[in-house]
């Protein structure tokens, strides 16, 4: 697009911009810290492994935070995204390709070939990269460290670090600030620190990360998981039956008055890291109508191959006989399907209006999970779903959905399809959140009056792939089932223009015949047409 | 079926030929010679920053004319005549129309300044502008610096786009304070500040004597009215307000003032040609607003007005309350009601005005001193809220009414901190002797 004459000959255009001798500094210290991981991968086998992990990983949240502060503390608060679109690695440039690349083939050696990392299999010690990080682990739980391990230390550091930086850009706005620190909290204690804890104080405890939530936590009612639970004791049946309240009872809750963004935003981990480290690729996300069609059908389909894959899986390992426990296959089945048409018969009662065409869809979709389950229950002899095992089913879903979706393409693709791909495009959670925002929730972005300018700021910068302008322009209320809350669209309106709110459910949706501003008598004007 | 021609894809023109879509099936042609599709020009200033790319700026989608049957062409009017209804374009192509709207804009003022047509002497109005932008100050090492001539809205912006490609800027304003012209005094001194923290060369009661050339006809140095200085530069931005972009019309018997005259129906002399946005200018001035208003929001709501009228439903353009918003740099500002600066108050209109010791916000409310009715207010680095100003200015409230419920009014996002109270009590303390 630009008609500049490139001076220079530089094939970057226009000119990036540079970047000073401190971060310089700053960037050397931080590639001196993934050096010696890599040195590690290759199977240096460090002396003194506990120094240099130390070295390696303070190098690295050393050199985020020396470079932050030289970017941001030197410059007046306030927004500052100069030359996002220049620079190379947050605009598909070779940087952000390479980075893509580089990520993708991470998650592929780390989900399906851990032993290049290191992993000991049948017993052996570990070397390599994992070896590097047995003694924290040893620290931490006492057990040699494993490939989920050394992912969730690299994990955590990168929100520490990348989170800091996130909240010295956003030091004018509080909102950012505190969403910022509570995703830190969250991966850092939850997800990172009381598992491993946890499994210090109880080891027949299976990984269980409180703030996780089926069905992103895809695997809490897997056979394993369950008897590990059942076989640890009071704490483990006070944890299942905390993990089934948090989908039934605290979910709906939270999301009715704060909207979809208290998990999205504030606590999830995959959130979190797209929030911190995935900042930078926030504007890459497509604004294009088909990108929302593709969105829609594809988040769904999961959803429903979730329930679908979690409902068989429970299935298979219920028994016929009433003497053995209860919940046998048969209540299990009515359970879920009543559960299933008491949702949908409700939303459709009091919704119809508001869903319009979207309650056929949501209709298909129903009628697709019963028959499979209806399919399930009377052609499925014991332990098969469509003549697949249900067990099989359940790998399929961890490896194409739990690994190659959520990992592989959702965080690997974060230079190429923007930060939240996977929130986007895939995640069943953020799929049924997002049907309780829609639904029944006291959250909405509000805009100005007529106030917009329609500059677009809003949504470039949407993570969700939101047309935020659209509605804005329009003086029309946000109200979206993607919409995470992440807030950045008011923080960059230049005009004012946008507000996160939870107020009353009346006039939510406030769709404005003529914007504020021009004094139209409104009757008369609908009267005329 | 009508057929509809809009001159100017702005968003005057773009909102006409959208509300008439959606109100008729009359036969709509928009003609530009900027760009092929509709951009937000408000938005040009974050292209040359990098925080977006150009089809960013496109509010619509590139498919979106043909399904909504609203036809585009590239080119530029040279020529009207409305006894035959024709436009003459500068290829030569002519067009037939049965109603035409003149939707043009406005283009950058020029004073006669020496040099000023100059290579590397533009305004920041149209995507040409952001073009030669681009081309004479890609970056610091090409442009050494730059001079920006003028104190107002474009102007700042084009400090701090040139800023963020660190090139420096000399920003040369004619009045003795930023702005002062609009803002009461407190406000204008505080944003001198602001400018100066991001290190940029505020020269104020400043003015620009004469541009010069080097020997390639590209732009030398400025010099100095005042002091006769002279200032290297390689790039100047001219942004001293702007004039309607009529002059076609000159020869067409279409009544002209500064912009196309219209009464309050946007209607000119000549039936079925209208004018609407930047470019139209009214017989009266309507209220305290001036007669010609080169505001984003005024061309869309003559948009919206007009659209009515052209599809049979004749309609008054009048616009409330005003308002109005923008941003110095890092500093938001909005105005609900007036608030004149201390040149252009009336005798009755007196301020109230609150500074936080941080020197990035303020607010300052305007009343009538013998009524003590809420006249206006200015807030800077405070987001309030259209409908509620716009409710209290329309039932006349007190000053006191709104100092006591501003708190409703406030729109910054959740946790910030609020300073309702602190003005409340700087305001109780005040007036507690009055």
């Amino acid at each position: 697009m630009s008609n500049k004459i490139n001076y220079s000959m530089s094939l970057a255009k226009p000119d990036a911009l540079g970047i000073n001798n401190t971060q310089k500094i700053a960037l050397a210290i931080g590639v001196i810290g993934l050096f010696i991981m890599a040195l590690a991968l290759f199977n240096t086998d460090f002396p003194n492994k506990p120094l240099f992990l130390t070295l390696s990983l303070a190098s690295i949240i050393g050199g985020v935070v020396l470079y932050s502060r030289e970017a941001y503390l030197t410059k007046t608060e306030g927004i500052k995204n100069d030359g996002v679109w220049f620079k190379s690695i947050s605009s598909r440039g070779i940087l952000g390709w390479i980075l893509g690349v580089v990520l993708t083939t991470f998650y592929i050696v780390l989900y399906f070939f851990p032993e290049y990392l290191g992993l000991g299999t049948n017993g052996e010690p570990n070397t390599g990269l994992i070896a590097l990080f047995d003694p924290l682990n040893q620290l931490l739980s006492g057990r040699n460290a494993s490939q989920w391990f050394v992912y969730g230390v690299l994990y955590t550091v990168a929100i520490l670090a990348f989170g800091y930086k996130y909240i010295l850009k956003y030091r004018h706005n509080r909102y950012q600030q505190l969403r910022t620190g509570s995703v830190m909290f969250f991966q850092l204690g939850f997800a990172f620190l009381i598992p491993e804890f946890m499994y210090v104080m109880n080891n027949k405890l299976p990984y269980y990360d409180l703030k996780s939530i089926w069905p992103l936590n895809y695997y809490i009612f897997d056979e394993w998981s369950v008897k590990g639970f059942l076989s640890a004791g009071n704490i483990g049946l006070a944890l299942l039956i905390f993990g089934l309240l948090s989908i039934f009872v605290i979910t709906p809750i939270l999301t009715y008055k704060y909207g979809k963004r208290w998990y999205c935003s504030w606590v999830c981990g995959c959130g979190g890291l797209a929030e911190t480290a995935g900042d930078p690729f926030r504007q890459l996300s497509s604004k294009k109508m088909y990108a929302w069609k593709i969105e829609r059908w594809l988040i769904h389909t999961v959803l429903v191959f979730s329930v679908v894959m979690t409902v068989a899986m429970v299935y298979s390992y219920l028994g016929y006989d009433k003497n053995d426990f209860w919940l046998t296959r048969d209540v299990f089945i009515s359970l879920v399907i009543g559960l299933l048409t008491v949702v949908f018969v409700a939303t459709l009662y009091f919704k119809k209006e508001e869903l319009g065409k979207d309650a056929k869809l949501g209709a298909i979709g129903y009628a697709v999970i019963i028959a499979l389950l209806l399919i399930m229950h009377f052609t499925g002899t014991t332990d098969h779903l469509f003549f697949i095992k249900s067990g099989t089913l359940r790998s399929a879903y961890g490896l194409y959905i739990g690994s190659i979706f959520s990992g592989v393409i959702g965080t690997g693709f974060y230079p190429i399809l923007g930060n939240r791909s996977w929130c986007r495009f895939g995640c069943p959670m953020a799929a049924i959140l997002g049907f309780q925002q829609r639904l029944f929730s006291k959250f909405r972005i509000t805009t100005n009056g007529g106030q917009c300018i329609s500059c677009g700021n809003c949504s470039n910068s949407c993570e969700m792939g939101i047309d935020v302008r659209a509605y804005a322009q329009k003086g029309e209320n946000i109200v979206r089932s993607s919409c995470v809350g992440c807030g950045v669209c008011s923080a960059v309106c230049p005009r004012g223009v946008l507000k996160l709110e939870n107020d009353t459910m009346k006039g939510r949706i406030n769709p404005t015949e003529v914007l504020l501003g021009n004094d139209v008598d409104l009757m008369d004007l609908l009267n005329n047409k | 079926m009508e057929h509809i021609a809009i001159i100017g894809n702005g968003i005057s023109g773009v909102t006409l030929a959208r509300h008439i879509r959606k109100n008729s099936d009359n036969k709509i042609t928009i003609i530009s010679g900027e760009t092929d599709y509709f951009f937000s020009r408000t938005a040009l200033m974050y292209i040359y920053m990098g925080h977006m790319k150009f089809e960013h700026t496109k509010p619509y989608e590139d498919w979106f004319w043909e399904k909504n049957r609203i036809g585009l062409k590239r080119g530029v009017v040279t020529q009207v005549n409305t006894q035959t209804k024709t436009l003459y374009l500068s290829d030569g192509e002519t067009l037939t129309y049965d109603k035409l709207v003149v939707a043009t804009g406005s283009k950058p003022n020029k004073f006669g300044w020496p040099g000023q047509d100059l290579k590397g002497v533009m305004g920041m109005y149209h995507k040409q502008d952001l073009d030669n932008l681009e081309t004479y100050a890609p970056n610091n090492k090409v442009c050494k610096r730059a001079v920006i001539v003028g104190g107002g809205l474009i102007g700042i912006e084009m400090a701090e786009m040139l800023s963020s490609r660190s090139i420096p800027v000399t920003f040369l304003v004619r009045e003795h304070s930023f702005w002062n012209g609009v803002l009461p005094s407190g406000e204008s001194e505080m944003i001198n500040r602001h400018i100066k923290n991001h290190h940029i060369d505020l020269r104020l009661a400043t003015n620009l004597k004469e541009i010069k050339s080097d020997e390639k006809g590209q732009v030398k140095s400025v010099i100095i009215e005042e002091t006769g200085e002279e200032i290297p530069c390689q790039v100047v931005g001219l942004t001293a307000g702007v004039t309607p972009n009529i002059e076609f019309l000159k020869d067409s018997g279409i009544a002209l003032g500064r912009g196309v005259k219209v009464n309050r129906f946007l209607e000119t002399n000549i039936p079925d040609v209208y004018a609407i946005g930047d470019c139209a200018e009214q017989h009266e001035a309507i209220g305290n607003r001036r007669p010609i208003e080169a505001v984003w929001y005024t061309g869309r709501m003559m948009g919206e007005v007009l659209a009515q009228t052209i599809c049979g439903n004749r309609m008054e353009y009048k616009p409330g309350h005003w308002f109005n918003s923008a941003k110095f740099l890092d500093i938001e500002y909005q105005t609900y009601g007036w608030v004149f600066s201390d040149r252009n108050k009336t005798e009755y209109e007196q301020h109230f005005h609150w500074k936080h010791s941080d020197d990035t916000k303020c607010i300052t409310v305007a009343y009538n001193k013998d009524t003590h009715q809420f006249l206006g207010i200015n807030t800077f680095g405070i987001r309030m809220r259209h409908e509620v100003f716009d409710r209290w200015l329309t039932e006349n409230k007190t000053l006191d009414y709104v100092m006591k419920h501003l708190p409703e009014a406030n729109f910054d996002p959740e946790f910030y901190s609020k300073f309702e109270n602190e003005i409340l009590q700087a305001y109780t303390n005040q007036f507690q002797t009055v």
